[in-house]
């Protein structure tokens, strides 16, 4: 039975994990920009909500629907002032400034905010929890898990149900020829950023409220999501949740056996994949 | 009505001047077919013309505005569609969101009004079978179907098609034809750069030559088919 419930938690993380994803994968998927910043963004959004919180004596969840738009202006400003003047062919300057942009980001909010941890404390429901049959689930992770397949969900129907969607798709194939079709790409990559913000938004909520954080752990959230990213296959949103419920279930199980191995677990199950199914479990037809 | 003029437009790259003080005037609803061989660069005048290259020197006049420092995107908005000579559909996108996009954006069309749109230029490009197929799945008439099926969705009062006829056969190209006279019909302006000179002909009122960057020639189809420098420079034979 230990298994049964070691396994669900390991899903339920998995949650958390691919709305981390979610936003690299929508940024990567439109742009081919891999966003090396994308775990500090996360870390950034958490003390945007923490800040909110303090200072408007909010819950984290009201919180974070007023992080939300400022996320995403952060987003398309940082886009269209920064991100669009190094986009082109080669692919290394954009991936050089994120770098530099991680490291300005976690250095500035250790200058701000220290090394100390902190939390986005929600009150009572951290600790409920549900009882299916003979496992118990708590609501929060079980929540993160919902809100993950909710975001998927709307991003999908963002992608194939509107002009906005046809546009990200559209640029996505050939920004030049969008171009001539009347699509602007240097906005369309600003709203697409700024929705990768909102997502990261979303999942910097649920990291804060599960587990402390602090300005160095951004590097590690991105390297889950660019597993989960990897495992689901390139551009697939539904393979990146695959993705990240994998990592999840790998870290649980890890745990179970050694608390040590919890992380080495979930690379060790990415490596694997990797080794059998190099483009990832569901890959695009043509990329 | 003058809708397009090119005065005394100039491009090169490098030492190689692809385009040599190039002076051009297309009337409001005339079809003009553009033709020249292979390097005469006929494609770079239409890129000068949509935008996609800047001029070193002259100016493009499109409604009587000067565009010359318009950018491609603004271009396409206030009326100027243009079709590849290779085909560039978006590969992910199915033939009808192909259109969409360009309905909604270049054409500045709501979501109920471009969706008739779209559908209505769908049929006339004979693209029915293959509206919901994804555009990367196309044979070659497709493509070059939804090439022009696209532009005509950006609305435009002038139309560039490039080399459209290329590597189909004679009654996938006759098809073509008439869907092209078609959209003449309905009032747009035509420019058309084709070596299929029978398709080509058969549609277009005037005929302008390019040889080497420069306008060699521009006037009726007798009167330029027919001309002994055209037959020497542009099909290769001694008169």
């Amino acid at each position: 039975m230990i298994w049964i419930d070691t396994i669900l938690q390991g899903v339920l993380l998995g949650g958390l994990y691919a709305l981390f994803a979610a936003g690299l994968s929508l940024v990567f998927g439109i742009m081919r920009l891999v966003n090396l910043a994308h775990g500090d963004l996360i870390v950034l959004a958490a003390f945007v909500i923490l800040i909110i919180m303090s200072s408007l004596g909010l819950g984290p969840f009201m919180a974070a629907l007023i992080a939300a738009p400022i996320m995403f202006a952060v987003g398309w400003a940082l886009q269209t002032y920064v991100l669009n003047r190094v986009l082109g062919d080669d692919i290394l300057p954009p991936l050089l400034v994120t770098f530099g942009l991680s490291v300005v980001i976690q250095n500035g909010l250790l200058e701000v905010f220290s090394a100390d941890s902190q939390k986005l404390s929600a009150g009572s429901i951290e600790a409920q929890s549900l009882t299916l049959g003979p496992v118990a689930v708590g609501v929060m992770p079980l929540l993160t898990l919902v809100m993950a397949v909710v975001v998927i969900l709307a991003l999908n129907y963002l992608f194939f149900h509107t002009a906005l969607g046809r546009a990200f798709r559209a640029t996505s194939d050939d920004a030049v020829t969008a171009g001539l079709m009347g699509v602007r790409p240097d906005n369309i990559f600003a709203i697409a950023t700024g929705l990768a913000m909102v997502v990261a938004t979303i999942s910097a909520l649920f990291l804060g409220i599960r587990a402390n954080f602090d300005p160095s752990i951004g590097p590690a959230r991105l390297l889950y999501a660019f597993e989960a990213v990897i495992i689901g296959g390139l551009g697939s949103l539904w393979g990146t949740l695959v993705g990240g419920i994998i990592i999840g279930i790998a870290q649980a199980l890890g745990a179970a056996i050694n608390p040590a191995w919890q992380i080495l677990a979930g690379h060790l199950a990415f490596v694997l994949i990797l080794l059998f199914r190099p483009r990832g479990l569901f890959p695009r037809a043509n990329d | 009505m003058t809708i397009l003029a090119l005065k005394s437009v100039s491009k090169s790259f490098g030492a190689l001047k692809v385009t040599n003080d190039v002076t051009l005037e297309v009337e409001r609803g005339e079809a003009l077919g553009i033709i020249g061989p292979n390097g005469a660069g006929k494609s770079t005048l239409f890129n000068l013309i949509t935008g996609n290259l800047k001029p070193d020197a002259g100016t493009v006049e499109f409604d009587g505005r000067d565009v010359t420092r318009v950018t491609a995107m603004d271009r396409v908005r206030a009326g100027i569609g243009r079709s590849f000579q290779i085909p560039q559909p978006f590969t992910h996108l199915s033939v009808y969101e192909n259109l969409l996009v360009a309905a909604q954006f270049g054409g500045n069309l709501h979501r109920s009004e471009a969706a008739h749109f779209c559908v209505d230029i769908i049929e006339r490009t004979g693209l029915l079978q293959v509206i919901e197929e994804p555009a990367g799945g196309l044979p070659l008439l497709q493509r070059k179907r939804l090439e022009l099926a696209r532009a005509m969705a950006t609305s435009p009062r002038l139309i560039l098609l490039d080399e459209i006829a290329g590597g189909l056969t004679d009654a996938e190209c006759g098809d073509l034809v008439r869907t092209i006279k078609g959209i003449h019909r309905h009032g747009t302006t035509i420019i058309w750069i084709e070596h299929v000179l029978h398709a080509l002909t058969s549609v277009v009122d005037r005929l302008a030559v390019l040889n080497f960057g420069k306008m060699l020639m521009v006037g009726g189809v007798n009167a330029v088919m027919n001309s002994p420098e055209v037959k020497e420079i542009y099909l290769g034979i001694e008169v």
